[in-house]
């Protein structure tokens, strides 16, 4: 089957879904790639790199869509495209079904598949194929440094000669995937960054890149637990809202740029930087809203523009990030719909099998056989495993402390008597019993074995190999009875006792050596 | 010379070996340490020669030059992953030693008792103090061994202890024998190394103990040397049946189990023979092997008795089904995560060993060091098939052993690790051990690996490790499989650094 990319009709669309190496892979499942002419300029990628990668180069886009079976596109497709579409052509884009239902009855009248791409269910398995995270992962990389374009200052603070330079502070709203890029970025150039989500168990995610966790105190059971809602936030109380507001405020006068990245699925974005919030801040500071296609999350975010507020605050509220970094961002989300296809390639012969028992590909499916099949059933798999009710460790008081060690140290002396006890009870009864003979050697014993205790505890633990192999060699002391016995009269116990030598001696010397050869390698660095 | 000189020697040679144990408590004094056990042993094998009432000299010296050509041999030959055969080996020796001098014991026992009659008096009798033993008139003792002097000496409560300690040396010197043996082929790969046992498993043991027991007594009752050499062979088949129903992987809580055996077999003839060296060493051995036995079944979170009846316990309930899917990556996708890396920590396990992969590991590590990575190692206490095995290994390939760090000391440094390497080890870094309250291993101490930034798993395929567990550390998202032989994938990977 065929395989084809058109050009992106939208405007500002520098994105292409198919790229010379990912048709590469696409041609080893095999299939044929056709490609538009143009399709990846702006991208960086040239019609001769396309051909040197087999691919067949085609003049207009009709003849692309005639051509081709399968169509992989980067935005949803406009209403001309729709047109194009045929009785059976499989159609993989981002389609947001949710919100295009036009767009998918139409699609459907055709008779079209479609597979949504950002309607990929979030589990482990699927993760290759993610387009949204790999776009979310470039949006907040490009937002930082689109903020870092329009803040005058630098990020990382410095001493110099002609000065001392702050470091900048950043404040990262919502930890998605976005908002984690962005905040691995901006701590890599050197600001103080610092980051906020509804989910506290991200938190320990968010420390992990280095940022600090603008940590809000609010009651356990109000808080969510992600994992409920597929890994995305769910809107919250109120009241927690409004607590979270009030720290926002607390913030604002100290922090030079804001990266709000909070979105609800399904909803519009949530409203976290107010107008007043935007006032505090001081003049020349930046606010890029990642959340502007949705509404923003600023109060003043204009979609697709940059402003600048009165107070001298630039506020940005661009929504084609990914296509700002064409290069990088088609070659992930190519190597996305490469990933796509061959969950529908399973014999790799270059023909699909739409398994819609798959749950990632049931999930990413919109329209097939001319049903709408949006929304899908939830996936088999919880996406996530549930969050563990969190242990609590307290801090305990120096007091408690105190009286911890205090309670270890009575029961180890009680262990210690106790054994000392019924240790000193066991050679007692025995003393009661045994002749004075045997006592003499008894006392030896358990003296040795006490020797041996306390000495073995202190050997090392990467010595153990060698400790063996010395108490190997020193075991065939019993050597010493062999060779008491050997100058006996009786001619079987000098034969035993000559093997009992010469089996004893095999071990001394061997044992020895061997310990030798090993702790000679033992060395420093 | 006089028996005062021996005696004097002997306290010598047991404060030198005291010293040789605990020198071993750093890798510089452990140096030193060999060679007080060194001089140790040759004071007491000398002293023993020229003591009382040793004859065939020469020939005792032509027995012990033979054994030091063969154990040199045995020594310089093995190569370093080896070891716990070599060790098991030579327990095997010791305990063999053991059963002979016990049943020369015995044999001089009877032969004491065979002159007394001769000469119709009675053996064991005691003078009128109520407990020391009447003996020999003077010329006949004279025409006896040393050894044999010493029992003719003994009254009947004496001549009794004597013979409880000579068979509990000839039973554990037996048992140490056919277990160590087993031990030996089971980690040299000649015996089958899951655990087997015969139909009537641990109940065939017992019988068999019990068997002892009585025979014991029988021999106690003046039944005759028969019952000790019946003793003798129930106590072969108790070796036998009892290793052979441990598996593989609890071969590092069996071999310093043996070895703790071959002391207590040491210590007992050491009192059959009234030998205080003997003692003072067998109960040394004996101890040590026990805290290692201690130490590695802590390790492992299970009791001692439940290793040596062999399996893992059962579990309380369904295991968590792990989710995901094994992640392959190449040597290209390793070497560039080890490149950008920082701070790396290796986890070798026994398929380092059975690879032989330790000098790649090491070549590896040197490339990575001379970058100016820090690059440690995570040495789990049960890691490979004897206390320390990893230990040795490195050491053989010149890590320097100041980047091998224990578990404990480690442990807390994963999550600020850039990556961990996974060679050859499996139920050491299963995370089911702290998640999954009814996997098997369950409370297991664990290397957490998987706090780590990214994980690499050199392993030959997708099976599961010794104890049959899924490791669900392979599907987590930050695991990325290295698939192949451990050897191979390294070498394979070397050149990339760079």
């Amino acid at each position: 089957m065929k395989i084809g990319t058109p050009k992106e009709v939208f405007e500002t669309e520098a994105r292409v879904a198919m790229t010379p190496d990912s048709a590469w892979q696409l041609q080893k499942l095999g299939y044929d790639c056709v490609i538009e002419a143009g399709a990846g300029a702006r991208a960086g990628f040239t019609d001769a790199a396309y051909k040197e990668a087999g691919v067949e180069v085609v003049k207009t886009a009709a003849a692309l869509w005639k051509a081709a079976e399968i169509v992989a596109k980067v935005r949803p497709p406009s209403d001309a495209e729709i047109k194009r579409l045929t009785k059976g052509k499989l159609l993989i884009s981002f389609f947001y079904p949710g919100q295009n239902e036009k767009l998918m009855e139409a699609a459907n009248k055709k008779g079209a598949h479609v597979i949504a791409m950002d309607m990929v269910p979030r589990i482990s398995r699927a993760q290759k194929m993610d387009a949204l995270s790999s776009m979310a992962n470039i949006a907040g990389y490009r937002a930082v440094i689109e903020a870092g374009n329009n803040f005058g200052r630098f990020f990382t603070g410095q001493v110099t000669a002609a000065g001392k330079v702050p470091p900048a502070k950043v404040l990262v709203v919502g930890a998605g995937v976005a908002g984690l890029a962005a905040i691995g970025t901006s701590t890599s150039l050197g600001a103080i960054t610092y980051a906020f989500d509804v989910r506290p168990e991200v938190a320990e995610q968010i420390e992990s890149m280095g940022a600090e966790f603008v940590f809000l105190e609010f009651e356990e059971s109000e808080l969510q637990d992600g994992a409920a809602t597929g890994g995305y936030a769910a809107p919250s109380s109120p009241e927690f809202q409004a607590k979270q507001l009030e720290k926002f405020r607390e913030l604002a006068p100290d922090i030079d740029i804001v990266i709000t990245t909070a979105l609800i699925p399904g909803r519009p974005a949530p409203k976290l930087w107010t107008k007043d919030m935007v006032e505090m801040m001081k003049p020349g500071s930046v606010v890029v809203d990642l959340a502007a296609e949705r509404g923003g999350n600023c109060d003043l975010t204009v979609m697709d523009e940059k402003i600048v507020s009165d107070n001298g605050v630039t506020i940005i509220g661009y929504t084609d990030f990914p296509s700002r970094m064409a290069a990088q961002s088609s070659t992930l989300y190519s190597t996305n719909i490469r990933h796509m296809m061959t969950d529908l390639t399973p014999e790799k012969d270059g023909k699909v099998v739409h398994n819609m028992e798959d749950d990632v590909i049931r999930g990413a499916t919109a329209t097939f056989e001319g049903e709408i099949t949006f929304p899908p059933p939830p996936p088999k798999v919880a996406a996530i495993a549930a969050q563990k009710p969190k242990e609590k460790s307290k801090e305990l008081t120096p007091e408690e402390v105190r009286a911890q060690e205090v309670t270890a140290f009575k029961a180890q002396t009680k262990q210690q008597v106790t054994l000392l006890a019924i240790g000193a009870a066991l050679v007692l009864s025995v003393g009661l019993v045994a002749p004075a003979s045997f006592m003499q050697h008894f006392i030896v014993f358990v003296l040795s074995v006490f020797i041996g205790f306390q000495v073995i505890w202190n050997v090392a633990h990467s010595l153990h190999t060698p400790l063996m192999a010395v108490t190997n060699a020193i075991s065939s002391i019993i050597i010493l009875g062999a060779l008491i016995q050997i100058g006996s009269s009786s001619v079987l116990i000098t034969i035993l006792a000559a093997a009992g030598v010469f089996m004893a001696s095999v071990n001394i010397f061997g044992g020895f050596l061997v310990t030798r050869r090993m702790l000679a390698m033992f060395q420093k660095s | 010379m006089d028996f005062g000189f021996t005696i004097a020697a002997y306290a010598v040679a047991a404060v030198l070996f005291i010293l040789s144990l605990g020198g071993l408590s750093g890798q510089e004094s452990a140096k030193r340490a060999v060679w007080y056990g060194i001089a140790g042993m040759a004071i007491a094998v000398v002293a023993t020669m020229v003591g009382p009432g040793q004859g065939l000299w020469l020939a005792s010296i032509v027995l012990i030059a033979l054994g030091a050509a063969v154990g040199y041999q045995l020594a310089t030959k093995v190569q370093m992953t080896q070891m716990p055969e070599l060790v098991a080996i030579m327990h095997s020796l010791v305990g063999l030693a053991a059963v002979f001098v016990g049943f020369n014991a015995d044999i001089m026992i009877n032969t004491v008792a065979g002159i007394y009659e001769a000469n119709s008096l009675v053996f064991g009798a005691v003078g009128p103090d109520g407990y020391t033993a009447i003996g020999l008139p003077k010329e006949i003792s004279d025409g006896l061994s040393s050894f044999g002097q010493l029992i003719a000496k003994k009254s009947n409560v004496e001549i009794n202890i004597l013979k409880v300690e000579l068979v509990l040396g000839i039973w554990i010197g037996a048992v140490t024998f056919t277990g160590s043996v087993i031990a030996y082929g089971k980690l040299a790969g000649k015996v089958d190394t899951s655990a087997k046992q015969l139909p009537g498993g641990h109940m065939l043991n017992a019988a068999a103990a019990l068997g002892s027991l009585l025979l014991a007594a029988m021999y106690l009752g003046d039944s005759g040397s028969w019952t000790l050499v019946l003793l003798t062979l129930l106590a072969l088949f108790i070796g036998y049946h009892l290793i052979m129903g441990i598996g593989g992987a609890d071969m590092p809580v069996v071999v310093s189990m043996l070895n703790s055996y071959s002391g207590w077999a040491a210590a007992a003839i050491g009192f059959s023979l009234g030998n205080d060296l003997l003692i003072v060493v067998g109960a040394l051995v004996g101890s040590s092997g026990a805290i290692l036995s201690y130490i590695m079944c802590k390790a492992m979170n299970r009791s001692f008795i439940s290793v040596i009846l062999g399996g893992f316990g059962g579990t309380s309930g369904p295991q968590m089904a792990v989710e995901g899917e094994q992640v392959a990556i190449d040597a290209e996708g390793v070497a560039v995560a080890l490149n950008e890396a920082e701070s790396i920590i290796i986890i070798p396990g026994y398929g380092m060993a059975v690879a032989q992969a330790q000098q790649s590991v090491s070549e590896l590590v040197r490339k990575l060091r001379a970058k100016g990575k820090t690059v440690r190692f995570a040495i789990h206490p049960v890691a490979g098939r004897l206390p320390g095995h990893m230990n040795v290994l490195l050491a053989e390939a010149k890590v320097p052993y100041d980047i091998v760090l224990e578990m404990d000391e480690i442990n807390d440094d994963f999550p600020d690790t850039d990556v961990a390497i996974v060679i050859g080890s499996n139920d050491i870094v299963n995370p089911a051990a702290q998640e999954d309250p009814n996997s098997p291993i369950a409370g297991m101490p664990v290397l957490e690996c998987w706090k780590a930034k990214q994980v690499f798993v050199s392993k030959r395929g997708q099976g599961t490790g010794y104890s049959g567990i899924e490791n669900p550390l392979f599907f987590k998202e930050n695991t990325r499989m290295f698939y192949g032989d451990a050897k191979a994938s390294l070498d394979n990977l070397l050149p990339k650094i760079d």
